[in-house]
């Protein structure tokens, strides 16, 4: 038995080995990596890891809260988290950066975008769509028997924020503003109206397998701007602020501050690391649309791209 | 109705309606007399306990220290004593031992191979009980594999084979300390109070600064949240032995070691399992949340399955923890009962002593050499695993298609004559009439200390400001707790009458109790949207077991002569019931109502991810802001309306007991 062990062992090794030509690592302890619970993170952070380990570093993966991760970023029990959005974790990465604790390592490359979505058949219903403008005329189209006769408007969990509210009340729309307490409730509405055909608007954002799934659009509203959301007297409605659209923003990086003097090589290799919106969509929709295990969908992207990573770690 | 006089009783119902009529025209009123912070607590007056709590926390974090030790190396030191067993039984059951890291990491030993875990959970289930049982289990773990979920269910069993012993040992070693120290168990009784009712995400960030992250801070929450009902019963076991038997256990000359370990322990062991097995089943309640910092296993595939919506792999996984906690329920029951009968010896060799072990051991040999060559013996067969998933997809599309508007009528008709009225009532009812109303009832109820307790504790409530975050609570948590007791208890009654009736309908709350809320959440959100009436389902749902056991319980346990004596005087069956069963019955009933309003409560944190707006969703906003304090004072007041709830209902059921003399 135990030779077989070894000669199994034999065999991992060289396998593992023979990927990359042997490059001395500076601290052969784990780098740990935080997973969340959706698809996008997970392909990203996988490459991430794949990438490092056949740098020659040792990888290892922890489930982590996206937020209350940035308690174990600080304290070094975590290593690297791969997506912080802009949109939703600017603030936390902040405060996490002033402290001196964590770093911000750069952008992913990836661009979140989040807005106000409606499927195509609602055009149908209200022609002047995308335009915003034409929410105004048919308010009463995305009403349901609580909300009518005003639209009803399914915003994110009240936790991500995105003033909604006032953006509702600044362009003067007829809209009440519904929040879905988490991700998941807000995308089980859009399935159960895409299933009847129902009208619905609600905050959807990519990457994300949605717009892959379902066909429809983003509403068009005034482009955002730092200052129509400080200043009231910037934009469509000049007494208010907030008549603009969500902002857009990169997806960072962001690591623990001792990361840099314990695994240089690592470092520069998670600095270099960059995927593009289009790459991330089709892999996040070959994993939740088409069943592929994300494992396999990382270790296609790990083949097809090999002139790409070997480059980062070439650097 | 001796105890109430006539003039008390319309005094009490001249209160309650001017109560509700004070809620319904509140708002107008205090609008009326320009005195809006009747209604509205002025946030200049709120007492900033949060930012306090989040100060002493930092405090305790980062500069706590006795002597040389700082507060976290000593957390992070027990940490690590959980860490070590843990890695153990996860290697045997789920990952293999692995030696070196990353890519020169080598299998030494792989995990423990499919077949011989469940021919292990058979054996052991034929050796407890007898075949049925072997079979049962036996299913249960086969069911794991064919449905693939077996690698999810091996991490989750090694969570629970970690975090049960460690809650079971500790709650029990807890709980002979407290009936040893009378004194003891005044100090920790408020603790566990406290333990059960602040929901978990208000303590989870703290946990994470103290344990680290992974799968440690999660069991560490989880034996928190599981432990008390294991302390309390315990005490209460200890206390029920009966005084011949400790007599009995002194005159031998027992010391006091003895007569605990060899004496009380085993005459209590009966209650004592019952503890053990509420542990069991908190401990995989606990699975979802468990997973959302880091545990991984079952709890994890569930929230990921939701996350894309693929409702039939959530509501699989989730049917996989339901079969994981039968099985382990059923063996562990068993298992106490063998235990506690006497055994013969029979002679002969380890080997012919012990033949079911020698079996396992010799098959877990020869899937580890035999495995080397043939994989299918280490891992089930991924492509003979199948699939129900997409059956649970279309059955809710087709549910949603075809019946929307008749859900949303009913929708619409509970929240325009049920849900709308009472919320608008209990918002509107001026804080000062609530809090002099419930020192009243707590005064009627029982005495000067439970009217004290309930004056302070509501107007702790009101200086931190969440009334009326507090007050949605109790208009979300009533309306379900009202409807709960409205299906619960006609239910539990049946149950008790047919015995048919009965093992259907205890099935059915077995299935409800251990089927994670958030499988059945996101179904229920495509059909009736986001909102309260969804998360008021959640509720009934979760909250519905109490209300139907306690029911069966109480009606089962009439006494015989009183029915007799009801026959006797020719009342018919109906006239039994209402005369008879369910007056009799009314302690258990309302003892029952109790637990619902504790599982109530205890899932808020679960329906603010559907949107509501209430304690709970504060709760979840300071999670997910990693704000300790803010999330610490929501959570006291979640635990203060519980602790007021249940001490009212207790007293009000211990005057029922007292009316009926069932007790002096």
């Amino acid at each position: 038995m135990k030779r077989s062990l070894n000669i199994l062992s034999g065999l991992t090794l060289a396998a593992a080995t023979s990927a990359t030509a042997a490059f001395a690592v500076e601290s052969s302890d784990p780098i740990k990596l935080t997973l969340h619970d959706w698809s996008g993170q997970l392909i990203n952070t996988k490459i991430m890891g794949s990438i490092l380990e056949e740098a020659g570093y040792t990888v290892e993966y922890v489930q982590a809260d996206y937020i209350a991760q940035f308690a174990g970023l600080k304290t070094g029990d975590l290593h690297l988290a791969m997506e912080i959005w802009e949109t939703t974790g600017r603030e936390a990465l902040d405060e996490a950066t002033e402290t001196g604790k964590v770093v911000n390592v750069g952008e992913t490359g990836l661009m979140a975008i989040e807005e106000w979505w409606y499927p195509s058949y609602m055009k149908d219903r209200c022609p002047g769509l995308p335009n915003w403008e034409a929410l105004k005329d048919c308010a009463e189209e995305f009403a349901t028997a609580e909300t009518d006769p005003m639209g009803r408007y399914v915003g994110g969990p009240v936790t991500w924020g995105g003033f909604d509210d006032e953006r509702v009340e600044a362009l003067e729309l007829d809209f009440e503003v519904v929040h879905a307490g988490t991700d998941a409730a807000l995308f089980a509405e859009l399935e159960s109206a895409y299933q009847r055909e129902d009208p619905i608007i609600l905050w959807v954002y990519v990457p994300h397998w949605a717009p892959a799934k379902y066909d429809g659009e983003f509403v068009e509203f005034p482009a955002y701007t730092p200052e129509c959301y400080s200043d009231p007297s910037v934009g469509v409605n000049p007494n208010m602020a907030y008549d603009c659209g969500k902002p857009r923003g990169p997806i960072w990086k962001a690591a623990w501050a001792g990361l840099q003097d314990k695994w240089p090589g690592a470092y520069d290799i998670i600095e270099a690391y960059s995927l593009s919106n289009d790459e991330m969509s089709a892999m996040v929709g070959k994993a939740d649309l088409d069943g592929v295990e994300i494992d396999t969908v990382v270790s296609d992207w790990m083949s097809a791209n090999k002139d790409r990573w070997s480059g980062w770690i070439g650097q | 109705m001796k105890t109430m006089p006539r003039t008390g009783m319309l005094i009490a119902i001249g209160l309650i309606l001017a109560t509700i009529l004070l809620g319904y025209f509140g708002r107008d009123l205090s609008k009326a007399l320009d005195a809006r912070w009747l209604v509205k607590f002025p946030s200049a007056w709120v007492i900033p306990f949060k930012t306090h709590i989040s100060a002493a926390m930092s405090w305790l974090v980062e500069e706590a220290a006795i002597g040389p030790l700082a507060f976290t190396d000593i957390t992070r030191a027990i940490a690590w004593l959980i860490e070590q067993p843990y890695q153990l039984v996860l290697s045997l059951l789920a990952t293999g031992f692995i030696t070196g890291q990353g890519p020169e990491a080598q299998v030494v030993l792989p995990a423990i191979s499919w077949i011989v875990v469940t021919t292990a959970v058979v054996a052991l289930g034929q050796y407890c009980r007898d075949w049925a049982l072997a079979a049962l289990v036996g299913g249960c773990f086969l069911y794991l594999a064919i449905f693939g979920q077996w690698d999810s269910a091996m991490v989750t069993l090694a969570s629970v084979l970690i975090a049960v012993p460690i809650g079971a040992g500790g709650g029990l070693l807890v709980g002979i300390w407290a009936y040893r120290h009378p004194l003891g168990e005044k100090i920790l009784s408020p603790i566990l109070d406290l333990m059960q009712t602040i929901p978990i995400f208000a303590y989870l960030v703290p946990i994470l600064f103290m344990f680290g992250f992974g799968p440690i801070s999660a069991l560490v929450a989880t034996i928190i949240y599981a432990t008390p009902p294991m302390i309390r019963i315990t005490t209460m076991a200890l206390k029920a032995v009966d005084p011949e038997i400790l007599d009995f256990g002194r005159m031998a000359g027992t010391t006091d070691r003895q007569l605990m370990w060899r004496v009380l322990v085993p005459s209590a062991s009966h209650s004592l399992m019952v503890g053990v097995n509420q542990v069991i089943m908190l401990t995989l309640n606990m699975v979802i949340i468990a997973s959302m910092i880091g545990a991984g296993g079952l709890g994890f595939d569930v929230l990921a399955a939701l996350r894309r919506l693929d409702i039939g792999a959530g509501f699989e996984a989730g049917i996989a923890i339901v079969v994981l906690a039968i099985a382990v329920d059923r063996l562990s029951q068993a298992f106490a009962e063998r235990m506690g009968q006497v055994h013969h010896v029979n002679p002969g060799s380890w080997i012919t002593r012990h033949k079911r072990s020698a079996m396992v051991l010799v098959l877990l040999v020869l899937t580890w050499v035999l495995g080397q060559f043939s994989p299918l013996l280490l891992a089930y067969p991924e492509s003979q695993t199948i699939t129900t998933g997409a059956f649970w997809d279309n059955a809710v599309k087709y549910l949603n298609v075809n019946y929307f508007d008749t859900f949303e009528a009913i929708k619409v008709f509970f929240l325009h004559w049920f849900l709308l009225p009472i919320k608008k009532t209990l918002l509107g009812i001026p804080w000062p009439w609530a809090i002099a109303m419930l020192t009243l009832l707590g005064w009627r109820a029982g005495g000067w200390r439970l009217a004290l307790m309930c004056g302070v504790m509501s107007g702790l409530i009101v200086v931190t400001g969440l009334w009326s975050k507090a007050m949605v609570t109790v208009y979300l948590c009533g309306a379900s707790v009202i409807l709960a007791t409205i299906i619960g208890v006609p239910l539990g009654v049946l149950a008790a009458l047919n015995r048919r009736a009965g093992v259907a309908i205890n099935l059915f709350i077995d299935t409800l109790q251990t089927l994670p809320s958030f499988v059945y959440l996101i179904p229920v959100v495509m059909l009736f949207r986001v909102g309260d009436f969804t998360a008021m389902i959640a509720i009934v749902l979760y909250a519905l077991a109490p209300a139907v056991r306690y029911a069966a319980h109480g009606v089962r346990s009439v006494s015989h002569e009183l029915i007799e004596a009801g026959q006797v005087s020719g009342c018919t069956r109906w006239q039994l019931l209402r005369h008879v069963r369910l007056p009799m019955a009314l302690p258990e009933i309302l003892l029952g109502i109790n637990q619902t309003i504790m599982l109530a409560l205890s899932m808020l944190v679960i329906t603010a991810l559907v949107g509501t707006r209430d304690l709970g969703q504060e709760v979840y906003i300071a999670l997910t802001k990693a704000d300790t304090g803010r999330g610490l004072v929501a959570g006291l007041a979640i635990a203060f309306i519980a602790i007021i709830a249940d001490r009212l209902v207790n007293a009000g059921a211990k005057g029922a007991r007292i009316r009926f003399g069932l007790e002096s």
